[in-house]
């Protein structure tokens, strides 16, 4: 029986703390994919070679150096069943990718959520660092000392000119992918962001919504990630991408100190009108709970509402997904119920913690 | 908006195509899309980086196959028997095999999606110290020949031990 734990409670550490920042940046992600040497890609292996695969890299578990930097829970995806799976990935700590095309696919989770290891994903093995707030540094340094733990017991696939072969060349060198996820709703209310982010875009970083590649960028929520994985170092990745955030950071704070300039009891009137439909309607689609609970997080930011805090939001917006909704309540439910169930998740939790943490 | 290709039905997909800095817009339509070939995947989840990527490679590897008369087509890697057709088609490798196998035609597109071709970051401790060694020793072997050039027979015999030493390390640890 898989352990459930995982599924059950909505905050992953890195929701709950603040980190640097935390006001603009939700979290900071670090990515690592590697490969076993030898080994047909996943992709292509068979359910067999994908199995030994996953076998092979659960009993690296057993090390005591993998062991020091875990202790990891193994959690088998054809053991779970479909909604702890769209749980595990609305938490981010899987991918969709795991879920749909994996064959022996295989989570590892650290105890507080803030370490999760793909297995046959795209690559044999992602590890993955989530941290609250502007992290990226901690980040890297905490999937660097896994990958190294692992690269003791395990074989990698390395190659001296082209570094860690990656199944898609997108990946290819350090296998890393960097991003920060960022609540960005002043620019947006200026309508400043389609201009900054086009100018990431040209200094080799990528836009996404809140759940990566394809996703829409709902409730002004931003990733924004390396594209660039060979000829730079990590540490070259890692800070690039850094300096980029720390302006966009700097942009936002700005427009924020505006808004409250120029238009305080605008903004305040549209932040408590998001706060009451919150508080009282009984019918909320995924676009606009997004969006109201946009406006109130940056209320709570602002110092404009003191009824709510950004770790209550940070959990709503995890809270609100069509998986966490279904597990909460215990009944399938299509969109129009979701609507209903939303709007009743999302009243009860505002109601339930009227002091701010 | 109208599909740019067919200008009779309505454009469903738009992308933009940055290479290189220099950013081309598409609006098409799903017939269009798939009559151009390769931009929309066989299933219905949509429009993906690996389509970019063969299509890189397919421009690469036409003006390649020219140049040096090699049958790109008749690729196949050995360990996984995936083979340049389908390479192309996926737009990922089989198995770590597969870039040595590709090794000619990658070069190019890794140019364009990385602006360069050669890894400058972490290596893999152990293995890292087998790449290590075997650098060093690359470097005593010029050293080596250079002696030998020189007529210095002492000190070239010096360097041959240093290698055959490091040489015997490098397949025990491996």
């Amino acid at each position: 029986m898989p352990n459930l734990r995982f599924t059950e409670k909505p905050l992953s550490e890195w929701m709950q703390k603040g980190g640097d920042y935390s006001d603009v940046v939700i979290s900071s992600r670090v990515r690592i994919a590697r490969n076993l040497v030898h080994q047909p890609f996943p992709i292509i292996a068979s359910t067999e070679q994908a199995q030994q695969v996953r076998e092979r890299l659960t009993a690296a578990l057993q090390d005591e150096g993998v062991q020091a930097q875990g202790p990891f829970e193994p959690l088998v995806l054809d053991e779970l069943d479909d909604v702890d799976k769209e749980v595990l990935m609305e938490k981010h700590l899987i991918s969709p990718n795991l879920i749909n095309d994996s064959r022996a696919g295989a989570v590892l989770l650290a105890e507080n959520e803030s370490v999760s290891i793909m297995i046959n994903e795209e690559d044999h093995l992602r590890i993955q660092c989530l941290y609250p707030g502007f992290q990226l540094e901690e980040a890297w340094q905490r999937a660097t000392a896994i990958d190294d733990a692992f690269e003791r017991v395990v074989d990698y696939a390395f190659d001296d000119r082209r570094g860690y072969l990656t199944s898609c060349p997108t990946n290819l060198g350090t296998g890393l992918r960097a991003s920060v996820m960022l609540h960005l709703p002043a620019l947006a209310i200026m309508n400043q962001i389609g201009r900054i982010l086009s100018a990431v875009s040209q200094v080799g970083l990528a836009v996404r919504g809140l759940y990566g590649e394809g996703s829409e960028a709902l409730g002004n929520i931003f990733q924004i990630s390396n594209q660039i994985t060979l000829g730079l170092s990590e540490q070259e990745i890692i800070d690039n991408l850094h300096s980029v955030v720390m302006q966009i950071i700097e942009y936002e704070q700005h427009a924020r100190s505006r808004l409250l300039d120029e238009s305080r009891l605008r903004i305040t009137d549209r932040i408590m009108r998001s706060y009451g439909i919150l508080s009282y309607a009984t019918m909320m689609d995924a676009k606009e709970a997004f969006q109201r609970i946009s406006d109130v997080r940056l209320g709570v930011d602002l110092g404009l509402i003191d009824r709510a805090s950004a770790g209550q939001m940070n959990e709503l917006l995890i809270m609100t997904q069509p998986g966490f909704l279904q597990k909460t309540f215990g009944v399938k439910m299509g969109s129009g119920e979701r609507d209903k169930y939303r709007a009743q998740m999302i009243r009860d939790t505002l109601s339930d913690v009227h002091v701010a943490d | 908006m109208i599909c740019q290709e067919c200008q009779q039905r309505p454009a469903t997909l738009h992308f933009t195509k940055i290479v290189n800095g220099e950013k081309t817009e598409f609006h098409i339509c799903e017939h269009c899309a798939r009559e151009k070939g390769e931009l929309i995947p066989g299933t219905s989840g949509g429009f993906s980086i690996h389509n970019l990527l063969s299509g890189l490679m397919d421009f690469d590897a036409g003006n390649k196959a020219k140049v040096a008369g090699t049958p790109a087509q008749q690729l196949q890697c050995p360990e996984c028997g995936m083979t340049y057709v389908q390479f192309r088609k996926l737009g990922r490798f089989g198995c770590s095999s597969c870039y040595q196998t590709f090794d000619r035609q990658l070069d190019p597109m890794l140019k364009r999606v990385h602006g360069s071709t050669a890894h400058s970051g972490k290596l893999p401790a152990r293995a890292g110290e087998q790449i290590k060694v075997r650098r060093q020793v690359n470097e005593l072997r010029q050293q080596m020949q250079q002696r030998i050039a020189e007529e210095e027979f002492e000190q070239a015999a010096q360097l041959r031990d240093q290698i055959r030493e490091l040489d015997k390390q490098i397949s025990q640890e491996s």
